[in-house]
This record gives C-alpha cells, structure tokens and sequence, in this order.
C-alpha cells in the first residue's frame, strides 16, 4: 500500500483546544533546545509541533554539574533552565525554525508572575510563534518552579494574567508533585487556560554510596523516562475523567504503543522528551507505527483514540 | 553525525578488566577523528536507559575501537558482546585533538583510562614526529600503555616507575620539554587536568586536553555536561559540542 493510500485512510491530525497539528506527536521543551541539533537526525516539518527549551526575560546559566543521573529505566535532570532568553531566542533562534514548516510552542519559565506575563507579552509579537507553554511546575531552579505548580492559586493567577497579555493559544504545564492534579486543571480551564500538559518530571534524587553525598550538584533532580510513565498515565487519565480541557500527554513516552495508551487515557496530543536523547529520530518512528496501529484497528481519525477509555466505574 | 549500526568484531581483554570493543562500521571509522567519541546504546531495552559514551581508540581499515573498564551495568553488557551482535551507535560526536601547530614533539599526558584516544591519535601525528607519553595510575595495574610508545610511567605507589603523580613525573622531565618544542595532548580524571592547567600555564606550554562529563544525548540537546569557560563567567560550554578536546585554558577544570 503506498503513503498516499495510507494517508487517505488515517487522519491523523488533531486539535488541543484552538491549536491544530499534523499529527499529535510534540517534541517535549528541554529535549530538542532550539531545535537546530535535532534537526540533523529528523525532518522537522513531519512533526506535530516543537515545544522549545523553557525561555525566561534574561538569559540562565543554569546549574554547575553534576546535572544528569541516569537512574532504573529513567534519568534524573537538574539543568536548572539553563536559557538563552527572550531577546536571543527571538534574534537567533527563531530564524532557523522558521525554515520548518512546523508549529512553534514556546515554553516560558519565568520567577515571578510578572515575568511570566512580560515575556508572553514580547513573544506574542513574533509570527513564528503558535502559542505558548507555560511551566509553573520546573522543580530543578532554587525560585519559581514548584513554588507555582503546587499552588493552585498562583497557578490561576499565572494562567490568567498571560491569557490577558495574548491571543494565541496558552497551555499549562502541570507537575505531578501534588496530591491532585484536576484541581490544577479546574483552575486552569476557570481562568481561561487553552488546554494542560502533564506531566512535568517528579522530584527525585540520587546519593552516593561512597561519599554520602547526593549525585546531584541541585540535590534534588526531575525524574523522567519509562521510570515515569504509570505516573503520568494516572495523572492524565485523573484530569481526563474529571475536567473537560484538552491534554497534551507526556511522561516516558518511548513507543507508538506507549503514545497510544497516553491517547486513550485522555491525551489529545503528547510531547516526546527524554527518548529524544536516547534516539532522535523516535518521533518518525512513532509517527509511523501510530499509522499502522489505526490501520491495522479500523481507525479513520486518530482523534478518535481519545479519552476513549473503558472503564465501569 | 549519524545513528549506525556498527558490527562486533571481538571483545578483548587486556588486563585488569579493561577491555577492548573492535566493532566492524565503515561508515564510522572512515571519518571518525582522534578525540572525536560515539555514544552507544549497550542495550536494546530500556535497561540501562542511556547512551554511553566512549572516545574513539583506534582505527583499522573499516573497524574502529573502544576502550572502557568494567564498572557497571552497561559496561558489563558491553564486554559480553559476541561476534556479529549489531550496535546501535550515534556518532562521530563533538571536537577531536588539535593537530595544528609548529609543535615539533606531541607529548601524550594520560591517567588511567585517560590512555583510551591515544593509540588512534598516534596514528595521526605528522610524518617524523617522535611522540613521548606520560602515563600515570594509583598502581601498575591502572597503567595502560596498549599501543604507546616512549612511555613514561608514574604510578602513585610506586610499583611502576615514578613513584608520584603523572604530573610530578612531567615537572621531572620539564627541561627536557622545554628544550624541544612540544605540545601536550591529556585525557584523564578533572584532578589530573587541573594540576596538568597549572603546570601549562607556569611554563607557557600548549596543551589540548580531552574532557570526560556525565551526559545523556551528545550533540547538545540534554545540556547535561555543562564546563565553565575561562572567558565568558555567565555561559557554560557543553563537553559534548564545544568539546570534548579544548585548549586547557579556555576552561575551568
């Protein structure tokens, strides 16, 4: 059967909310930096979308090393956003993803509430931009980060005021270290948020056995990897069954198999991040089986996949 | 930069649990560089999750080699690898040594596995260069001289050659160095290189020096081997891409 008569038979486009993408498959922010060194292995112009490395005002060195421990099938990252900011990525950076024919998320980190609001603001001017994720939820910087993600107050204030700043599509990134993540969603959906994604990496740590110290320079690093998954799955299928707001899926999201589950417990889209460094031409891969997989079951519209979880209960 | 499948050749050991890999990939070894590294998938699960990386050793016609000592989960995979086994290997990966330079005598400076690039580098050098080797370890069991010559060997307990460390044993020889014009070309543990940065700059010699980092990707997506520049305090290089071989004083060891 050739491409084109497969084409006709899966769609494979999806919406999240306002935006719409090819397929669902998203390159996760910090995975892909600016997208340049990625694009030496894949065509980025067959992707759903590019979330970029988390940006703030001003550039961030980030953390001394140690930064990344690999861990049981998983990793622990403690990059501390390292950045170029706003006015380099919008200088340097942008030109070249402009040469791809694929939409641009921009992850914004910021410290306070009004640098989240400042730099939505500038980079909504940029073209080249689709819509904005915003991570309330990076446990890996001293300020910020977690401090937002586990208060669903802060995380209403921030969706808010951005949303106010910009008409094109805000996504939340949601961290899973809480007890309940649809009460972040409630608040994002009340305050005029577009759509979720969850999850951000959980917090862990590694020690050394023989110094007694931790492995980390930060100490404490972001999990992430197949380690992760079963979280993030409970996590999504928890906001799917309890809000109605689109979901972008992501955590430990290896394989066709591993997007497919994601989709059914409620993902409209989800984002590849760590296999980006194991293997970066992961998300052609996937791309490819999720085809075969929707062929194979009957499925016109891989939207369909959807929430379409069978539970009694 | 690419993804190939590079064939086993053999797995050798050579002593003390460092072992060679000879993995049969043209693809690789017909434009791989002295200094330049691959990172290798052991497994084809996800256990262990990474990539590992491991500077080139040595090339022969279409084969290349890896050099590494037996430490972990993925290095233990790696040894029991059997004739025809496929690897997945991304590469070549980051900056080689330098070979330019009116230098007239390269001098290896190596400590532990540090010795892993230097066979292939040798192999490299210019036409009538007569290379010397500085080889240091905690006791004779941790020297490797696999494919050296001209070695010198320091040993911190004394049980091969100099009894110091593998910079000591240069101070030794420092009016030898400077009456030659030389180059050093280092890879060993930051302790070594940073005592090696102070040697190099009190006598005004050139060094290269070959970094090894904890890291996930390679090519500079996961920013996970960040190393301070000495002449820009609010940036890091990264290890994998503006290295791993830098001018020892471009950086902060």
């Amino acid at each position: 059967m050739s491409n084109t008569e497969k084409q006709k038979k899966v769609d494979l486009s999806v919406n999240v909310g306002p935006l719409r993408f090819r397929n669902p498959v998203l390159l996760a922010s910090g995975t892909v930096g600016y997208g340049n060194e990625i694009a030496d292995f894949i065509d980025l112009s067959k992707i759903g979308g590019i979330v970029t490395k988390s940006l703030s005002l001003n550039p961030r060195k980030g953390n001394p090393p140690q930064r990344i421990v690999e861990t049981p099938s998983g990793m622990l990252n403690a990059i501390g956003l390292a950045n170029v900011g706003v006015e380099a990525f919008i200088k340097d950076k942008i030109p070249f993803l402009k040469k791809f024919d694929v939409p641009l998320i921009c992850n914004i980190a910021a410290s306070s509430v009004d640098e989240y609001v400042e730099c939505t603001r500038i980079l909504t001017a940029e073209d080249a931009i689709t819509g904005f994720e915003i991570n309330v939820s990076c446990p890996n910087v001293k300020e910020g980060g977690l401090q937002f993600g586990n208060n669903p107050a802060a995380v209403g204030e921030i969706t808010r005021k951005v949303k106010a700043v910009t008409n094109k599509p805000v996504i939340i990134k949601l961290s899973p270290n809480v007890s309940y993540i649809s009460e972040f969603a409630r608040v994002v959906k009340e305050e005029g948020g577009d759509a979720v994604s969850a999850i951000n990496t959980l917090v862990g740590t590694a020690l050394d056995i023989y110094s007694r110290k931790p492995k980390l320079f930060n100490i404490n690093g972001g999990l992430s990897g197949p380690a992760v998954k079963p979280v993030a799955l409970a996590k999504v299928l928890e906001i799917s069954r309890n809000i109605d707001i689109p979901i972008i899926g992501i955590g430990g999201i290896f394989n066709w198999k591993d997007a497919v589950e994601f989709m059914i417990a409620g993902a409209s889209a989800f984002e590849l991040g760590t296999v980006n460094f194991v293997d970066p031409t992961t998300a052609i891969k996937i791309i490819e089986g999720l085809e075969d997989f929707c062929i194979k079951q009957g499925i016109k519209k891989i939207s369909e996949l959807t929430a379409s979880y069978k539970i009694d209960k | 930069m690419f993804i190939q499948n590079a064939v086993v050749e053999k797995s050798i050991e050579l002593e003390n649990s460092v072992y060679l890999l000879k993995l049969y990939c043209p693809e690789i070894a017909s434009v791989i560089r002295p200094g330049q590294f691959l990172n290798i998938k052991v497994s084809e699960t996800i256990q262990p999750l990474l990539r590992r990386p491991f500077s080139v050793c040595d090339v022969e016609g279409e084969c290349f080699y890896i050099m590494f000592n037996v430490l972990g989960e993925g290095t233990q995979m790696l040894k029991d690898k059997k004739k025809g086994e496929l690897i997945d290997v991304l590469g070549p990966l980051g900056n080689g040594f330098s070979f330019e330079g009116d230098y007239e005598v390269p001098v290896i400076v190596a400590g532990g596995l540090g010795a892993a690039p230097f066979p292939f580098f040798l192999k490299k050098i210019k036409p009538g260069q007569n290379p010397v080797c500085f080889i240091g370890g905690r006791s004779q069991k941790d020297v490797i001289k696999y494919n050296l010559k001209n070695v010198h060997v320091a040993t911190d307990d004394g049980s091969e050659g100099f009894k110091g460390n593998v910079i000591e044993l240069l101070k030794e020889n420092l009016e030898t160095l400077k009456n030659k014009n030389v180059k050093i070309f280092a890879c060993g543990p930051n302790a070594m290189l940073r005592a090696l940065k102070t040697f190099i700059q009190e006598n005004d010699l050139e060094c290269d020096a070959s970094l090894e980092s904890a890291m996930a990707c390679g090519f500079g997506i996961c920013q996970g081997c960040p190393i301070e520049s000495t002449h820009n305090k609010d940036k890091y290089m990264l290890v994998c891409k503006d290295g791993p071989v830098f001018n020892i004083r471009d950086i902060v060891i």
